[in-house]
């Protein structure tokens, strides 16, 4: 299976030609094929968040290669690159950041706006099944900042998912949540990669849940001290 | 979501909804604003208007005469002054020389609207016992009275002149005790004496006007004045009133007249207009300038509170333009909505201003004249420097860093 996700001498070094400047990633290699859920581990700054923004093209590298779906994203230009995020990538954050001027289901609608230009009844119909999906059908047009935190973590995930991306980012995505919203959200993303195959990347301080993911990608200080894949778990609870 | 709008008027809108108390107050700023300006420019307007009316449309924007006699001093061997003291010469009634072909000449020109040649001068009128000095005006009626409209003023009779006729003014009549079809008797220092009969009383609203004026066909006065066949001055209206004056030096350089144009006459009542035009266009640029910044005050503001939301926009794949156009569009939509807020303002304070400040009489003070164009133009106006006043703040959003914005 070709990998979804390669990258090479992983480098990021902040203000760069100055006396202080600092190396947070130092040389990383990762590859990640299609349909895997990992966890990326390791203590507070210790470059996950550094290169979980590179992933999601968000921030490019100091040098070394990232491919993604084969293709090589170094040489791309910006506008090239918000077009590759928006049609390959979804985020999910600590916190929601839902836009509090739109309703639930608009806020899922958004990713689409955004690549259409202009809303359409098949957005709608999309956005709506997200929701009846991760159980928020109800709470459609409740404006977002309506919700408790577990509902608009949900949104948040639908969102992610609106433009069915190869590869979803989650930047500790239960890190504000109580242990049964948690396992709600994370239940919820752990189905979807086993339902539709989409590939998770998670940065989580959790280990019960690292522990229910197929992969462990340990960071500590800017190295990957341990990339541990584990038996296919198949079980969304 | 309207699906006929784009992702950036669709996300305008809603953030300008939202933040409603905002949006109240600044659109408030800009009613009053442009209200302002629709209030004050609608009033400017109207006061010129209706002096350009009562002035300009009453009296030649331009006069053409002919050259002052000029004495020169003696001179011996063309450097010597042999006389100092140079005497004035008296200025006769003098014709234009050539008047015919300088009449031509003037109505072969664009910017001259209507040309008419007159002869005007002092006389006696004399009915009974009773005798008063006047100034009879000879003209063509066909052009005169397109330029002075003595025949909206007809109190009584007609402005119809035969050769024998006079038309004279409310005062002049009771004060001489005639009325339509009696006769007068004018004469004149150049020894002119003829019998006229009034065809028409008129009332300029001017005591000294109905006191003196008095007007009769060209030939009546060219035989009355000892001028037959001249004229004293050629009576011009151009296109363009406040250009008078240029049209009146470009006259008077290629032609041997006098051109007096009305600016020079009237030259501290074209100040005034001149003064109070600049005045007016400041206080529009500077309000103009107040308005742009409160915009774009309200909008550096919006962008700071919103930079988690474009953050994350940013990272859904939401591209820099699009940004931009979200604060564009608000910082437009602003403009516009405030400044139909304010042209509805300003149109009201319009209305009341004229309902209540009258004369002592009660009646209005001049005609009010609004002009749908000053509505539209303050419109578009505000849109614009809406627009313009997003500029800083759209761009300063579009640059955010997707990643500073999350997380910072």
């Amino acid at each position: 299976m070709a990998e979804l996700l390669v990258l090479e001498g992983i480098r990021k070094s902040y203000n760069v030609g100055t006396p202080v400047e600092t190396e947070v990633l130092h040389g990383l290699d990762v590859t990640i094929r299609p349909g895997e859920f990992v966890a990326l581990m390791g203590p507070s700054g210790s470059g996950k968040s550094t290169l979980l923004n590179i992933i999601g093209l968000l921030d490019r590298p100091t040098s070394g290669r990232l491919s993604i779906k084969g293709e090589d994203t170094t040489q791309l230009s910006e506008a090239a690159l918000t077009s590759l995020r928006g049609h390959t990538i979804g985020f999910v954050f600590q916190y929601h950041y839902l836009i509090s001027a739109f309703t639930a289901r608009e806020n899922v609608m958004m990713p689409m706006l955004l690549d259409n230009g202009r809303p359409n009844a098949a957005m709608e119909q999309r956005a709506d099944e997200l929701l009846d999906w991760v159980d928020l059908g109800r709470w459609r047009n409740n404006r977002a900042l309506n919700m408790s935190g577990g509902q608009q973590q949900r949104v948040a995930i639908a969102r992610a998912l609106a433009m069915n991306p190869s590869l979803v980012l989650a930047d500790e995505p239960t890190g504000n949540l109580d242990t049964v919203s948690a396992d709600a959200v994370f239940g919820l993303m752990r189905r979807f990669n086993i339902e539709r195959g989409t590939t998770f990347l998670i940065v989580t301080h959790n280990h019960d849940l690292a522990d229910r993911c197929d992969r462990i990608i340990q960071v500590v200080d800017g190295r990957i001290t341990e990339d541990r894949a584990k038996a296919l778990q198949r079980d969304p609870a | 979501m309207k699906p006929w709008l784009t992702f950036a008027w669709i996300a305008a809108l809603r953030f300008l909804a939202e933040g409603r108390m905002q949006t109240g107050f600044i659109l408030s700023g800009i009613a009053i604003g442009v209200g302002v300006i629709v209030f004050m420019s609608a009033l400017l307007a109207s006061v010129q208007a209706n002096f350009t009316n009562r002035v300009l449309t009453s009296q030649p924007q331009i006069q053409l005469l002919a050259p002052q006699e000029v004495a020169r001093p003696l001179r011996w061997d063309d450097k010597v002054i042999e006389a100092a003291i140079v005497q004035q010469p008296t200025q006769r009634i003098l014709s234009i020389d050539q008047w015919q072909t300088i009449l031509a000449a003037m109505r072969a020109r664009p910017d001259v609207v209507i040309a008419t040649p007159t002869v005007s001068g002092s006389a006696l009128a004399v009915r009974g016992d009773a005798s008063r000095s006047i100034g009879i005006f000879g003209m063509q009626p066909d052009d005169y009275f397109r330029i002075v409209r003595v025949p909206d003023y007809i109190v009584a009779g007609t402005v119809e002149l035969g050769s024998d006729d006079i038309l004279v003014g409310i005062d002049l009549a009771k004060d001489i005790g005639a009325t339509v079809d009696d006769k007068i008797n004018v004469t004149t220092a150049a020894g002119g004496s003829r019998t006229l009969t009034i065809k028409g009383i008129f009332d300029l609203g001017n005591k000294g006007a109905n006191e003196r004026n008095a007007y009769v066909a060209l030939r009546t006065a060219q035989s009355l004045l000892g001028l037959l066949g001249g004229v004293t001055t050629i009576d011009l209206t151009v296109t363009d009133v406040y250009a008078a004056e240029t049209v009146a030096q470009d006259i008077q350089a290629t032609l041997p007249v006098e051109a007096d144009s009305w600016i020079k006459t009237n030259a501290q009542v074209f100040t005034a207009i001149r003064a109070q035009n600049l005045s007016s266009g400041l206080i529009r640029v500077f309000v103009g300038l107040s308005v742009a910044f409160g915009i774009a005050a309200v909008l550096v503001v919006s962008v700071l509170q919103r930079s988690k939301d474009i953050g994350i926009l940013r990272a859904m794949g939401c591209a820099r333009g699009q940004i931009l156009r979200v604060f564009l569009i608000q910082g437009g939509v602003l403009g516009f909505v405030g400044s139909l807020a304010g042209a509805m303002v300003g149109a009201a304070a319009l209305i009341a201003w004229h309902r209540y400040a009258r004369q002592s009489d009660g009646s209005e003070l001049f005609p009010l004249t609004i002009d749908p164009s000053l509505f539209l133009s303050s419109a578009a106006l505000a849109t614009v420097t809406g627009v313009i006043a997003g500029i800083v703040p759209a761009l300063r959003a579009a640059r955010l860093d997707p990643v500073d914005a999350i997380h910072g």
